[in-house]
């Protein structure tokens, strides 16, 4: 089992392949996570896991769905 | 120094008074001292008595860019208060080229008399017989008044919404292509323009004065500052434009605050369908355009072109608010049939949250089946007509609840809620029930802090910080609506340290006037001071700013909050 991660507006194109089930290791932080997969931390601004609000450092355990968005605003 | 332009609608007289005391105000904190010091706060909305303002930002007419928002204010017929209605097109930018700071419309025409078009040409109003385009949608009025007038005229009018009284009537302002397409859309002030018997306000393109700044220099120096800000902030150089404000709908379904099914869930199953990355590659598909401005001097373009599937025009400003309202709200998953509603909006001149509401709880009362865009339509076209249910449609949520026997009804104020469900996105909750307003997002976007990471974190599903928040956003949103600046600003202006001097220091080298920070938030202060004292004076109390009941009651899914915040702790949020 993994995580399911989605990557939106101009991350769409980063999502892995493998992006609905994922593998994490023991201790991953979202940080860890953008690394392993190649998307450079600067152009997320916005993270949520399980639809909560997350930060960089938020753990990230098997199970989760991990939401990423670059800056965006509207309204 | 330009004038305040008073109509009489019953015996078509007009004065071009000196400013007085409403010198050095503009837009909301303008037509809200009008408001209130002028019309009686007990008034019936659609009475003789009520008095309906349009007035350019104290930049209006400048060129620092995203300058040209337009106030209009009046006793809401809606809600029953005070309302300040916001909107782009060329209007406000166009007032003081004609040496105009304001418009004045008062007393009402008699029961027998026709509608009029007024027709504002160098120092002269007319009133114009209009009886060609009565009852006739917004885009083709819109067309015969280009081909009255000639097609640089710039237009504020109503549409058969307005001409009928619905209470959800906007009035539609001319944008930068020609079309009625921009709207003053909440609380009903087209009934107002309509109980007054205005089909259209025309201002005559050939009246076209000089204006400057007054210190040229400091301006210059100001204004170039002032673009920087916005073209280097992500959210107004990229955001914005790339995706338009309906990028909201991936990031609102993913924090779990996308009101769906009339305020049942916080995520709806169907929200790829309807995202803002989903309509901006439908419109590329099809050749229309990803980024346009509503008024000529916007640097962030958040608005678009929507065509349908044989590449011809549909709509524009296809605003997040829309697409949630009919979309999540209302379950319609077909892009195309939201689109063509929100045509239908802007033709009808009807508020399209308001309408978007109104049609889930005519979802949720069995009128029509849930979901189903082809039926909306058919209900949405009555609106304007002598069709009963038009009228009932056309009046809004609270006045549908009550018809179709619906108890769940998004309310404060009488004026239903936006795109954010207040349990999940608190800081704007607070706003929804504290704001002069009624139910208004626009009011204090604690949207910012609670889930877009914009001026700072504050957690949205708590109540900790959020009254401050929002009390704060209120004041800084309230300035920047007298300014005349466009409120999506603020996501640059969060976050740039310098933001707030600038915004000053723009007023000051174009007015000529010192005006500090301290005159900025002041300007906000007692805007705000203005509205809750008529307000007041209109009979709503603290009771009035409580969400309704089921917000505490049903937890909202996936992160089953309630609301949880009492109408006395709400009081702390406002000045
Ligand atoms: S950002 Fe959007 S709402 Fe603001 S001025 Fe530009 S087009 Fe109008």
């Amino acid at each position: 089992m993994g995580i399911e991660i989605k990557c939106f507006a101009t991350l769409a194109g980063l999502e892995p392949e493998n992006a609905a089930d994922y593998p994490v290791s023991e201790g991953e932080t979202v940080n860890s996570l953008l690394a392993k997969i190649g998307i450079p931390a600067e152009e997320v601004a916005i993270i949520f896991i399980n639809s909560v609000r997350s930060f960089a450092d938020s753990p990230v355990r098997d199970g989760d769905r991990v939401g990423l968005f670059p800056a965006v605003g509207g309204g | 120094m330009p004038r305040i332009l008073r109509i009489n609608t019953r015996t078509k007289e007009y004065t071009f008074e000196e400013p007085g005391q409403y010198a050095k105000l503009g837009g909301r904190a303008l037509t809200s001292r009008v408001i209130n010091k002028e019309v009686p706060a007990n008034c019936h909305p659609l009475s003789a008595e009520n008095k309906l303002v349009f007035a350019s930002g104290l930049l209006g007419g400048s060129t620092a860019a995203n300058s040209g928002r337009l106030s209009v204010g009046t006793k809401s017929p809606l809600t029953g208060t005070i309302k300040e209605s916001n909107s782009g097109g060329l209007f406000a930018h166009k007032l003081p080229k004609m040496d105009i700071l304001a418009i004045i419309l008062e007393d009402k025409p008699a029961p027998e008399d026709e509608f009029s078009t007024l027709f504002i040409s160098g120092d002269k109003v007319e009133f114009r017989n209009c009886a060609d385009i009565m009852g006739m949608d917004n885009y083709p009025a819109h067309d015969k008044l280009m081909q009255t007038y000639g097609d640089k005229m710039i237009a504020g009018m109503i549409g058969p919404a307005g001409e009928t009284l619905r209470t959800t009537a906007t009035i539609q302002f001319t944008d930068p292509y020609k079309r009625p397409a921009r709207s003053a859309g909440r609380g009903g002030v087209g009934a107002v323009m309509g109980s007054k018997k205005i089909k259209a306000i025309i201002l005559d393109a050939d009246t076209n004065e000089k204006v400057a700044a007054v210190d040229a220099d400091a301006f210059k120096d100001s204004r170039s500052r002032w673009v920087d800000i916005l073209r280097n902030h992500p959210v107004t150089s990229q955001g914005l434009p790339g995706f338009g404000t309906a990028i909201l709908v991936n990031i609102i379904n993913e924090a779990g605050a996308l009101p769906t099914k009339n305020f049942r869930y916080g995520q709806c199953d169907h929200a790829a369908d309807i995202s803002g990355e989903k309509i901006a590659e439908t419109i590329q598909a099809r050749q229309g355009k990803t980024t346009e401005g509503c008024h000529v001097g916007c640097v962030i373009q958040c608005s678009q072109q929507y065509n349908n599937a044989a590449g011809e025009y549909v709509t524009s400003g296809f605003e997040y608010e829309t697409v949630w309202a009919f979309g999540a709200n209302a379950l319609i998953q077909d892009i195309d049939d939201i689109a063509h509603l929100d045509r239908l909006c802007d033709e009808k001149g009807i508020d399209t949250i308001e309408i978007g509401n109104a049609i889930a709880v005519a979802m949720d009362g069995g009128v029509i089946p849930w979901g189903d865009g082809k039926a909306a339509i058919e209900l949405v076209k009555k609106i304007g007509t002598a069709d009963p249910m038009g009228m009932i449609i056309g009046n809004g949520v609270g006045f549908c609840g009550r018809a179709f026997g619906v108890e769940r009804l998004p309310l404060v104020k009488n004026q239903s809620m936006p795109a954010y469900d207040p349990r999940a996105v608190k800081g704007v909750g607070v706003t929804y029930a504290t704001t002069p307003m009624g139910a208004d997002h626009t009011a204090g976007y604690g949207v910012c802090q609670n889930v877009l990471g914009v001026g700072g974190n504050v957690d949205g599903l708590k109540k900790e910080g959020n009254i401050e928040l929002s009390k704060n956003l209120q004041v800084a949103t309230a300035a920047i609506d007298s300014m005349g600046l466009c409120l999506f600003v603020a996501f640059a202006v969060l976050d740039a340290a310098d933001g707030v001097q600038i915004m000053a220091d723009l007023v000051q080298s174009w007015t000529g006037q010192a005006f500090s920070t301290d005159d900025l938030v002041n300007l906000g202060v007692n805007c705000l001071k203005d509205e809750l004292d008529f307000n007041a004076r209109a009979g709503f109390t603290a009771a009035d700013d409580r969400l309704p009941r089921f917000f505490d009651t049903d937890p909202l899914p996936p992160h089953n909050v309630t609301w949880g915040i009492t109408a006395e702790e709400l009081q702390g949020a406002k000045v």
